[in-house]
């Protein structure tokens, strides 16, 4: 892949959502965006797709919705009934109101614990993983953007860059990328 | 930019003249800083009281739940009671976090940080109660549907209790990883901020190796909001599964369909209270008071008085419903004639005051942005929410349908002892917390500060609203467009000559400095030599005659200036006192 990369780095997310704006319109290509903080509607500059997690949080709830009526079903219908108050347990659907608080719970815990580890797993997120941020600044108050050079003439682009606005610029030559 | 406007009859909830590095600066500053005297004393004191609690556990489990008060009618009393306690506590950390974030509150990004660890540490207090109630708490996996030796003989999933263990560990769990996952920037902020390896190593592995991409971001986000939507509905259940605790039984006083919702708004009520106790002190003591304002206290009192209402009307109703029955037990449960007048009369008369008399002066505006009146009502409240608990649960068993088996409660030092420990355990946690973690909501804030800030409302309000935002924040003067440069790409040869002999500025092992504090930098020759490669006094003090020149030649507009203002000179001063 493209092994020159150039390195912007901006000091407003306002400049940054300009410059990003600016660079897609010139037909370059970012590669990649570190910012300090959620800027408001920077995926969308970006052209990013929607992210999916929302989704898979709804399969996971389902997934724990089924394993509550299942679990129920079976310990307190089919496995060992029993007249608890005089609470009716010969069939699922006459003992479910009592089982309801349950089935919420587990739909709850269920679409949120593992919606959650997706998120972990998908943006490489668990302890003891190294930081990819190049730049320290970038969790502080600096908005760093990566351009590939492919083709490009790196004089120009970094010209480019600078009247976008940024404030630095570095070139990263063959950089050893994951 | 317009996008930032926000009402200017809406009072900045960031004070001061506030730039993102301030805002992470003023947040990890306790954490970097070390401990003062007064953290040591308070933290000893909770020690203290925390171990004295162990002590009366292990007294319990060793010999028994008949160390507590109880007696053949009140079998439930202080254990309940504290656990009913904590547990409302903890409901204003996810109300802060999930249900202002529905409804797109700003103000909760200062406090919801501390607030959800509040919920944790307060759940954890909470669990404790039923765990050492069970008597032999190293059979507590008992409460899980698990296969055993029996039969299989199953938990009975009839029961509130279950439904309880349920709802109490999935609210536990899921307000953790909620916590945990709005942290991983914060602490990626401390990671990058820190010199010292120790904690670069400690905050590398909390923060996950946060890296904060775009799309890190964008799936961030997602996170929060559907956490928020399911934490929502969650934190409702939590309360009402422990209201049908009692709801479900046939107690006289204790059988109220009332009792969700009214258990819920309590919980909220006592939780806010909580929230401002610790805040208070916490903005103090960690200098956040320009993010944790006045505005903040206000709106939390307006929370605090909206549910203080509800559960005001559920009181008068309960009264009302009680006397209406004309049913002879329940003139003696705990919101009658009966109980005003009886012998709990002060445990009766705790209640009204606590949580409806003086919750009630927070009508008053004066008093209500009044943070010494607003810490007491706060502590008024805390103490009277666990006479409402004391309430439903001993006054309503003492007085049983049988006259004959009417009695009273004495709570033992064992009953005192573990409730004191609890609530120390709860601020060593708490203190911990404050020393440790980022305690507020860094990125969030950020988010907001152009919107909300107090520095851009000002430039809203001089300048109109279409004014740029963006060369405010380097506190400059306000210009349309960003300066770039034309002259600085063309010249790399003498940049890079010029850079040569005063050295390059590494970000990973330096940080930048001020460079505006040398007399004649403005922010527009800031941002010039920022262009050219430098960032640091000590980049400017090694700079000769040769390099004013290279520089003159390079940035045009201010010829000669460098050389008049000694920059070299006034830069080692700097330097040197850094």
């Amino acid at each position: 892949m493209a092994a020159k990369k150039i390195h912007a780095i901006y000091t407003d997310d306002d400049l940054l959502l300009q410059a990003v704006n600016q660079t897609r319109a010139a037909k370059y290509h970012i590669s990649e965006i570190f910012t300090p903080f959620p800027v408001h509607g920077l995926d969308h500059a970006l052209g990013l797709a929607p992210t999916r997690l929302a989704i898979t949080s709804f399969l996971y709830g389902l997934c724990g919705l089924t394993v509550a009526v299942l679990m129920m079903n079976y310990m307190m219908i089919q496995d060992w009934p029993q007249n608890i108050g005089g609470k009716p347990s010969f069939t699922f659907y006459q003992n479910m109101p009592t089982f309801i608080p349950i089935m919420f719970e587990l739909t709850v815990f269920f679409a949120g614990h593992l919606m959650v580890i997706t998120f972990y797993m998908r943006s490489k997120l668990w302890p003891f993983r190294k930081a990819e941020n190049p730049d320290p600044r970038t969790t502080d108050a600096h908005f760093l953007m990566e351009v590939d050079v492919d083709n490009h003439d790196v004089e120009t682009l970094s010209k480019f860059l600078y009247d976008t606005g940024a404030s630095e610029i570095s070139l990263i030559e063959n950089e050893q990328d994951h | 930019m317009s996008s930032h406007y926000e009402a200017p009859i809406r009072e900045p909830l960031v004070l001061g003249e506030k730039s993102y590095q301030d805002i992470s600066a003023d947040v990890a500053a306790p954490v970097l800083g070390k401990a003062n005297k007064s953290w040591w004393i308070v933290f000893t004191i909770a020690l203290i009281a925390f171990l004295w609690g162990l002590g009366c556990i292990i007294y319990t489990v060793s010999t028994g739940i008949g160390v507590w008060g109880l007696n053949k009618t009140v079998g439930w009393a202080w254990d309940i009671t504290n656990f009913v306690w904590w547990v409302g506590i903890g409901h204003a950390g996810t109300l802060i976090s999930a249900v202002l974030l529905l409804f797109r509150q700003k103000w909760r990004m200062a406090v919801n940080r501390s607030a959800e660890a509040m919920t944790i540490f307060a759940v954890v207090q909470a669990g404790l109660f039923p765990i050492i109630h069970m008597g032999r708490p190293w059979l507590a996996y008992w409460v899980l549907p698990i296969p055993n030796q029996f039969g299989s003989l199953w938990v009975n999933f009839n029961s509130p209790l279950l439904w309880d263990v349920f709802a109490i560990s999935t609210y536990l769990s899921i307000s953790l990883v909620f916590w945990w996952t709005g942290l991983l920037p914060d602490f990626a902020m401390i990671r990058d901020k820190t010199k010292s390896p120790f904690q670069k190593k400690i905050y590398g592995i909390l923060s996950f190796g946060w890296s904060g991409r775009v799309k890190d971001w964008q799936r961030f986000e997602e996170v929060s909001l559907v956490l928020a939507g399911l934490a929502t509905p969650l934190v409702l259940s939590v309360h009402t599964i422990v209201s049908f605790d009692f709801a479900t039984s046939v107690v006289p006083g204790w059988h109220s369909t009332i009792y969700p919702p009214y258990f819920v708004a309590g919980a909220i009520f006592s939780g806010f209270a909580m929230v401002q106790t610790l805040l208070i002190i916490m903005r103090k003591v960690s200098n956040l008071e320009n993010y944790i304002t006045i505005v903040h206290i206000e709106y939390m009192n307006k929370v605090i008085l909206l549910t203080g209402g509800i559960v005001t009307v559920a009181y008068a109703t309960e009264y009302f419903v009680m006397w209406y029955s004309g049913v002879p037990y329940e003139d003696y449960t705990y919101l009658s004639y009966g109980a005003a007048t009886g012998p709990y009369w002060w445990a009766f008369w705790a209640l009204i005051i606590c949580n409806f008399v003086v919750p009630m002066t927070l009508w008053v505006k004066k008093l209500r942005r009044n943070i010494i009146w607003t810490f007491i009502v706060a502590l008024v409240i805390n103490i009277g929410m666990w006479f409402e608990r004391f309430n439903i649960i001993v006054v309503n068993i003492t007085k049983d349908r049988l006259t004959s088996s009417w009695t009273m409660f004495q709570p033992t030092f064992v009953d005192i002892g573990t409730f004191v420990g609890t609530i120390g355990f709860f601020f060593v946690l708490f203190l911990l917390y404050a020393r440790t973690f980022p305690v507020i909501a860094q990125a969030e804030v950020k988010t907001i500060l152009k919107s909300s800030g107090e520095k851009f409302k000002n430039l809203r309000a001089k300048h109109g609203n279409d004014v740029s935002h963006v060369r405010a924040l380097d506190g400059g003067p306000v210009v349309e467009k960003p300066v770039a440069s034309q002259n600085v790409v063309s010249d790399k040869a003498k940049v890079d000559s010029l850079l040569s002999t005063i050295g390059t500025f590494n970000p990973d092992v330096e940080e930048q400095d001020d460079l505006k504090l040398i007399n004649g930098v403005g922010p527009v020759m800031e941002q010039k030599l920022h262009q050219i490669g430098i960032f640091t006094f000590d980049q400017v003090s090694r700079m000769t005659d040769r390099e004013y020149d290279l520089l003159d030649e390079i940035v045009s507009e201010f010829p000669g200036r460098a050389k008049r203002d000694d920059w070299a000179g006034q830069a080692l001063i700097l330097k040197n006192n850094k």
